[in-house]
């Protein structure tokens, strides 16, 4: 029976994620990207894809380093605590579980290329203000021996710098999944000025062109390709933000035991005491959800939808909890754009969006549980 | 393929469970009607509860996780998961609850001596003597250590005066493992020891207290020269405190496992939730899934610390954050199924049972063993290393 406990191997990891992540991707470091209006660092994400992040999830035959889904969420957990940049998520863990869902060459050739870091993917699903891939409308009508695809998406999480985009769209029977690269013929992106300051983009396709080569799977049930890779995406996308809970939460430990008033540290005054102790319980028992979700994953990332849920729900809730702590806790200089805990507060806002919000993932239980 | 040691373990257990758990033994009751207790003087509510209990009594599994020896059936970790599963699988009552089973044994296997363990633990096993618990007092309660019972040290045995407070079922107990100062002079952490008073000895008095429940679950217990034989004493003399630190870690994760559902309180209010949706309103579901979602984790957590625990990382002052998140998520729990009952759910004994009164008793979840206030001061100074 798999435990709710880290390996060895796991916090070992983590421990490495965490000595590269201080140096190369600390808050300052977002910040300045920040500030030179940039959302990618393509440096960085080469040495992370050298270390083995970016094939995390990428079969060993195809250059991969194939650490599994628990691993996916060590990396993510660490990226979180310091609201590291990369597109690690969309292309490390999403594009490459949906890749890895189909056995052919282009499919191996695409997870190759991802591992190396020279490619990067972007989840091209939502149409209205919320996460709902079941009801994609977009369409994607058979011309011929292709398909042509008109629509818009909105939130494409790392869409205006990635390689290539994964689009769900409807065709006559059903979803389908098509891999097409971001420059065809027909794609217009815009890029979105995101409160967290990192990549996402409106995009519309008209009359966009694609043949039989570029769907993933088989045409009309997108799901079956779709759904382990959103799994994946929403498991390692609630490891970040419990990541950001902690990360927060520490900041906020730190200032309540140097910080005075009325001649003494704050961190003695009960109210905060017990306000930072209930933090910290809550975000002992995400992480809890958070360990499940990778074991269920590693098991069957087919079968693991309740585990991840709940993952993103706790996550959601914790992280939200965890930035608006932080900001109390810190009073005024925690309002200030000098001070970092205002990435974290924008950063948990946008990830508690993003595949899927609290309410979306807390329906799933109770469907799941019968009521 | 051969199938592994545990799956044959499941194997064997789904066949025995088959053969001998009764099929009135079968619907899941953990309300006060469906435990057995055990003790000199239980009487059984049916001839299935005697037997169900007899049955599993012989084969260790009242006890599943202690040595054989001790009226176990020395089960490791993954065995217990699985016991547990198959238990909820078809639904099986549990066989025997006690505070032997889940204070008591737990106190001696770490502390007590070989001779202690023999003596105690299966009768304990077999649901023939029923304990309970002396810890609190008129004016010790979050300040535990404050205990003013005495024991006199009388050569061979301690002189015993004082009293007792929230003593749950006193009054049905056969024995009471207490926390006695026998010194006076010490320190107050330093001069408690762990005694254990045979209540049918002479001495010991019980008085039940009415709570607002309707009944009356907790005593007060009084002591007057009571004699306690020197070596009726758990731990070292004067150090009765270690003994009750180690066993507030327990309690905290038995109170908190009632909170995460895992004695089928969680299973309940889904069941409500589903039986009444037709007449409830969008937002008292919305709240039930808020529940469902945090009891999940919660049940999550307990079973990542004991996977703690077996991979040796204890969880000491942690088992504070089970106890505060456990506690508060079953009064949430119990206000939604009352919400969820509507009036029925108003009436004594009414359409929906004793929901009233279950509701009622989840109020003391905070307070007992431990006030969630206590439990956030233990995160905030032991945990987090905040001053004070």
């Amino acid at each position: 029976m798999a435990k709710l406990v880290m390996s060895e191997e796991e916090v070992m990891l983590a421990d490495m994620a965490r000595g590269f992540l201080d140096g190369a991707m600390p808050v300052s470091k977002l910040r300045a990207m920040r500030d030179a209006g940039e959302t990618f660092d393509a440096a960085t994400w080469e040495e992370m894809a050298d270390m083995g992040w970016a094939g995390v999830l990428v079969p060993e035959e195809a250059g991969g380093s194939d650490m599994g889904f628990a691993a996916a969420n060590v990396i993510a957990h660490e990226m979180g605590k310091t609201l590291a940049v990369s597109p690690f998520i969309s292309s490390a863990v999403i594009a490459a579980t949906a890749l890895r869902q189909v056995s052919d060459a282009r499919a191996l050739g695409a997870l190759a290329k991802i591992a190396s870091g020279e490619l990067t993917y972007a989840l091209a699903v939502d149409e209205g203000i919320k996460f709902d891939p079941d009801n994609a409308q977009m369409e994607a009508k058979a011309d011929g021996n292709a398909f042509r695809l008109n629509g818009k998406k909105q939130f494409v999480v790392d869409g205006a710098n990635a390689n290539r985009l994964l689009v769900l769209a409807h065709t006559s029977d059903g979803l389908t999944l098509f891999d097409i690269p971001s420059d065809r013929a027909g794609v217009n992106r815009e890029v979105s000025n995101m409160i967290d300051a990192r990549d996402a983009a409106r995009i519309t396709f008209e009359d966009v062109e694609a043949t039989g080569e570029d769907v993933l799977g088989a045409v009309d049930s997108a799901m079956s390709v779709l759904r382990p890779a959103i799994n994946a995406g929403q498991a390692a996308l609630a490891a970040e933000m419990t990541g950001l809970s902690a990360g927060a939460f520490d900041m906020t430990v730190g200032y309540l035991k140097e910080r005075k008033q009325f001649g003494v540290e704050i961190g003695r005054f009960q109210a905060l005491q017990h306000r930072a102790a209930h933090l910290w319980c809550e975000i002992e028992v995400t992480t809890s959800a958070i360990l499940n979700a990778g074991r269920k994953l590693d098991e069957n990332e087919s079968d693991a939808e309740t585990a991840v849920s709940l993952a993103k729900a706790r996550a959601t809730q914790t992280a939200i909890l965890a930035v608006q702590e932080g900001v109390q806790m810190h009073g005024g200089i925690g309002m200030t754009d000098a001070y970092d805990m205002g990435f974290y507060m924008k950063r948990a806002r946008v990830s508690a969006e993003w595949l899927g919000d609290y309410s979306y993932h807390a329906e799933k239980i109770a469907a799941e549980r019968g009521f | 393929m051969a199938a592994s040691p545990l799956e044959d373990f499941r194997a064997e257990l789904r066949d025995w469970l088959e053969q001998n758990c009764p099929s009135e033994m079968r619907d899941g009751l953990m309300t006060e009607e469906g435990i057995c207790w055990g003790g000199k003087d239980w009487v059984f509510t049916s001839d299935a509860q005697r037997v169900w209990l007899k049955r599993c009594a012989a084969k260790g599994y009242t006890v599943p996780t202690w040595p054989v020896e001790y009226g176990g059936a020395g089960l490791s970790r993954d065995q217990e998961k699985i016991f547990h599963e198959e238990m909820v699988r078809i639904d099986a009552r549990s066989p025997l609850q006690s505070f032997g089973i889940w204070m008591l044994g737990p106190a001696l296997l770490h502390f007590g001596t070989h001779e202690q363990k023999l003596q105690y633990l299966p009768p304990v096993a077999r649901g023939e003597v029923r304990w309970c618990q002396g810890y609190s007092e008129p004016g010790a309660g979050s300040d535990l250590a404050n205990v003013q019972t005495h024991g006199a040290d009388m050569g061979d045995h301690w002189l015993v005066n004082g009293q007792k407070i929230w003593t749950s079922y006193a009054d049905k107990a056969d024995w009471i493992f207490a926390l006695v100062r026998t010194d006076r002079d010490a320190p107050k952490h330093k001069g408690i020891s762990f005694l254990l008073l045979d209540m049918h000895g002479g001495g010991v008095e019980t008085r039940p207290i009415k709570m607002i429940s309707g009944v009356s679950p907790f005593c007060e217990t009084f002591f007057t020269d009571a004699k306690v034989p020197k070596e009726q004493i758990v731990g070292e003399v004067n150090r009765g405190w270690d003994v009750a630190k180690y066993l507030l870690t327990h309690e905290r994760e038995m109170i908190s496992g009632g909170g995460a559902g895992l004695s089928g309180g969680g299973r309940a209010l889904g069941a409500v939730i589903k039986d009444t949706m037709e007449e409830i309103d969008v937002c008292l579901r919305a709240d039930a899934m808020r529940c469902e979602v945090d009891s999940l984790a919660i049940g999550l957590t307990l079973e990542r610390y004991k996977d703690q625990a077996e991979a040796g990382q204890g969880a000491g002052d942690a088992s504070a954050m089970l106890k505060y998140m456990g506690t508060e998520l079953n009064k949430q729990r119990h206000e939604l199924m009352m919400s969820a009952g509507g009036s029925d759910a108003l009436e004594w004994d009414g359409p929906v049972g004793n929901r009233a009164g279950d509701w009622l008793r989840t109020k003391a979840n905070s307070i007992e063993g431990g006030t969630s206030e206590v439990m956030l001061s233990i995160v905030s100074r032991r945990v987090l290393g905040l001053p004070g």
